[in-house]
């Protein structure tokens, strides 16, 4: 027990500020109101659901939960079921294999729905395509609140992803400004 | 690289490996799938490939590894009622390859006592096949589901656990039906194919210069193993060599990947055991070292770091000295937590015993790659075979005897102590000079194999040119294709709370299978 507390006390707080929302990475698709956002606050259940990546986005979204990003401490978690989540964070070209079992998911989950495609393929079907095999991005199955390109994209811009998505103020027309002139 | 007892024409695979083809009469396949059994060889991988539009019927094609190289068999099928020799009789891991070949091309292995489908679910009928060269890969095609017929256990209180595809974690697609009793399992049946994305199809649309960016996506978590066994393939084919900087700057990519993998595996296994501490601090480790690889890479995975011809990413002087001392302290680091998991009683009694697959068993089944090494099934690439740079590292392998969960677990601790050795070598020996060099457009049909040991087994690569240095057939085969089947056999007996820890401690690829 002692080597796990000096390790412990000897590593401190790791955990790194998060990032703030960038409305860029809304699809345009405003479907969620505002206020309903605003209720929502920062407690998330996120249900993650691999719709036929490559894996490769999955070891970013597990990054998340390390110390550095320390997902949690921003109220979000992931859930095992669609039922308990607000979110479906999907990855991967949906493979025509999957696209019966995401529908299903989204189905499963409570409003407000809110999702998230990962990834360049989640975003365009990246290198996979379209094909008899891949049905390509993710909104050509359910509808997408908000995509994040990347290869994968980073811990970093997964949860700017999902923060944005929660983030009512980044849905309005003209978002205020923080102190550095960003939107 | 030859089977002993079978005289062939061989020829040479101009590989960064021992290898060699042949063309082989029906008896002779058999013969030779006999004889490399009986040697105590293995079959790596299965594929084939359409040949009627060159006046011909089909191929396929069974790749060995036999005692001093990859052999690689090629028989020519007619193309009406297409039939080989069943391979799954001697070799259990062949029964989905099988299955997966006449999904794809039509192709029916005579003999084999299993013929229900494994990659078709619903994305195209029965009667046709995508591998086909008539086949139109961009025609959608809605089949309705079938019913997949899984094999009931028959019993007093037997019941079924069916499990995903959908998993409770953040874990690629897949299927488990367990028949259990109680906590106890008595069967577990694996379903896949659920992330099938047409990968083999799609390498036709493909340059050979290019192919790389698709292979490195056929298992993202083995990107680079993936991408320097194209790399190989592709070299082959085209008759060049990468430059010996390239070389070294590969096995610097491929050990950080295997570090990455086990450090990450490693947090995952003490999480399934209720120890959070554990993942808190690999998930930190490995963090730290992804971060490191963007920095100087700039790609946390190393993804097209590696191209054919060479590598597309080079390190410097202050780089590397950066890296030297980044080994250091998470070699000092790996080993306080290999302390700690050494002396956990709660731990320990997880991993103990727990998901056992004895050496015998490992043997009959052909367990590959980490998890074989596990079970003392003493097989390295990087020693038996090895490419350039590894014929001047020396590597030691890992073999333990256990065949558990705690035999996993410490096959990764001692890997990575052998990787951060191998990078400290690597960084120490860097020959200087280009990392690159041009790739020739190859004569149509010619020939290359890949063949590389990624951090979870060996991953092979097998390529044939087209017209216009574009990519006729381009297989990979992923070592989870050996090792699902034996994930059935391990849980066996076990609690069904131990089978996540199970299926972690081999940390098999979905993607890596469906393809």
């Amino acid at each position: 027990m002692i080597p796990i507390l000096l390790k412990i006390l000897k590593t401190g707080i790791v955990s790194e500020p998060a990032p703030l929302p960038d409305e860029a990475l809304h699809t345009g698709a405003a479907r969620i109101q505002a206020d309903i956002l605003a209720r929502l606050g920062r407690a998330l259940a996120i249900r993650q659901v691999d719709a036929g990546s490559c894996n490769g986005c999955e070891l970013e979204i597990h990054a998340l939960n390390n110390p550095y990003y320390n997902i949690e401490g921003q109220g979000i978690k992931f859930v095992a079921s669609p039922r308990h989540a607000d979110m479906l964070l999907v990855t991967g070209p949906v493979s025509k294999h999957m696209e019966r079992a995401l529908r299903i998911a989204y189905e499963a989950t409570p409003e407000p729905k809110l999702v998230v495609a990962v990834g360049d393929c989640g975003c365009t079907g990246g290198v996979f395509g379209e094909s008899y095999a891949s049905c390509g991005r993710v909104a050509n199955v359910i509808p997408v609140d908000v995509a994040v390109p990347g290869c994968p994209p980073t811990p970093y811009a997964i949860m700017q992803a999902i923060l944005t998505a929660i983030d009512a103020k980044s849905m309005a027309k003209e978002p205020p400004m923080d102190a550095d002139g960003r939107r | 690289m030859r089977i002993a007892g079978l005289p062939l024409h061989y020829v040479a695979i101009g590989s960064a490996f021992p290898a060699a083809r042949a063309r082989v009469t029906p008896a002779q396949w058999q013969e030779a799938a006999r004889l490399v059994h009986e040697a105590g060889q293995r079959l790596v991988a299965l594929w084939g490939a359409d040949e009627r539009d060159r006046g011909a019927g089909f191929s396929v094609y069974a790749a060995y590894a036999t005692k001093d190289g990859l052999v690689v068999t090629e028989l020519a099928l007619p193309a009406e009622d297409p039939r080989y020799a069943d391979l799954s009789g001697l070799f259990p891991a062949a029964n989905r390859m099988q299955r997966a070949l006449f999904d794809l091309l039509g192709v029916r292995a005579e003999g084999a006592d299993d013929e229900r489908p494994w990659l078709r679910h619903a994305a195209w009928p029965a009667d046709t096949f995508p591998l086909r060269r008539d086949f139109d890969a961009a025609a959608i095609r809605d089949n309705p589901q079938e019913q997949y017929p899984f094999v009931r256990v028959e019993g007093d209180g037997v019941h079924e656990i069916p499990v995903g595809p959908i998993h409770a974690g953040i874990i690629e697609p897949g299927h488990f039906r367990f028949s259990v009793v109680g906590e106890k399992v008595l069967r577990l049946e694996e379903r896949l194919g659920y992330t099938h994305k047409g990968i083999d199809k799609r390498f036709e649309s493909f340059a050979i210069a290019d192919g790389h960016r698709l292979a490195g996506r056929v298992s993202g978590d083995s990107t680079v193993a993936y991408a320097w066994a194209y790399a190989q393939a592709a070299e082959a084919a085209c008759g060049v060599a990468p430059p010996a900087r390239a070389c070294w700057l590969r096995a610097l990519f491929l050990e950080r990947e295997r570090v990455a993998n086990h450090l990450g595996d490693l947090g995952a296994l003490g999480n399934d055991a209720a120890l959070g501490f554990a993942m808190a601090q690999f998930s930190r480790l490995k963090e730290d070292w992804l971060r490191l690889n963007g920095d100087i890479f700039g790609h946390r995975f190393l993804m097209d770091a590696i191209v054919p011809g060479g590598a597309a990413r080079d390190l410097d002087a202050t780089q590397a000295e950066r890296m030297v001392r980044q080994v250091q302290s998470i070699e000092a680091e790996v080993l306080a937590m290999h302390d700690i998991y050494d002396e956990h009683a709660g731990l320990q009694d997880r991993f103990l015993t727990t998901g056992r697959v004895t050496s015998d068993l490992a043997r009959r089944l052909g367990l590959a790659g980490l998890a074989g090494r596990a079970s003392g099934q003493a097989f390295d690439l990087r020693a038996d075979f090895p490419a350039k740079p590894y014929d001047e590292l020396e590597v030691r392998k890992v073999t333990l005897p256990g065949g558990d969960v705690a035999a996993r677990a410490q096959a990764r601790f001692e890997e990575i102590a052998e990787s951060l050795r191998l990078i400290g070598a690597i960084l120490l020996r860097l020959p200087a000079g280009e990392i690159a060099t041009a790739l020739p457009v190859p004569a149509p049909g010619a020939f290359g194999a890949g063949w590389v040991e990624g951090w979870r087994g060996e991953v092979l690569v097998a390529l044939e040119a087209g017209e216009g240095g574009m990519i006729r057939r381009c297989h990979a085969h992923d070592p989870s294709w050996q090792n699902w089947p034996i994930i059935e056999h391990a849980v066996m007996g076990n609690i069904v709370p131990d089978f996540p820890l199970i299926n972690k401690s081999f940390n098999l690829s979905y993607s890596g299978v469906d393809c």
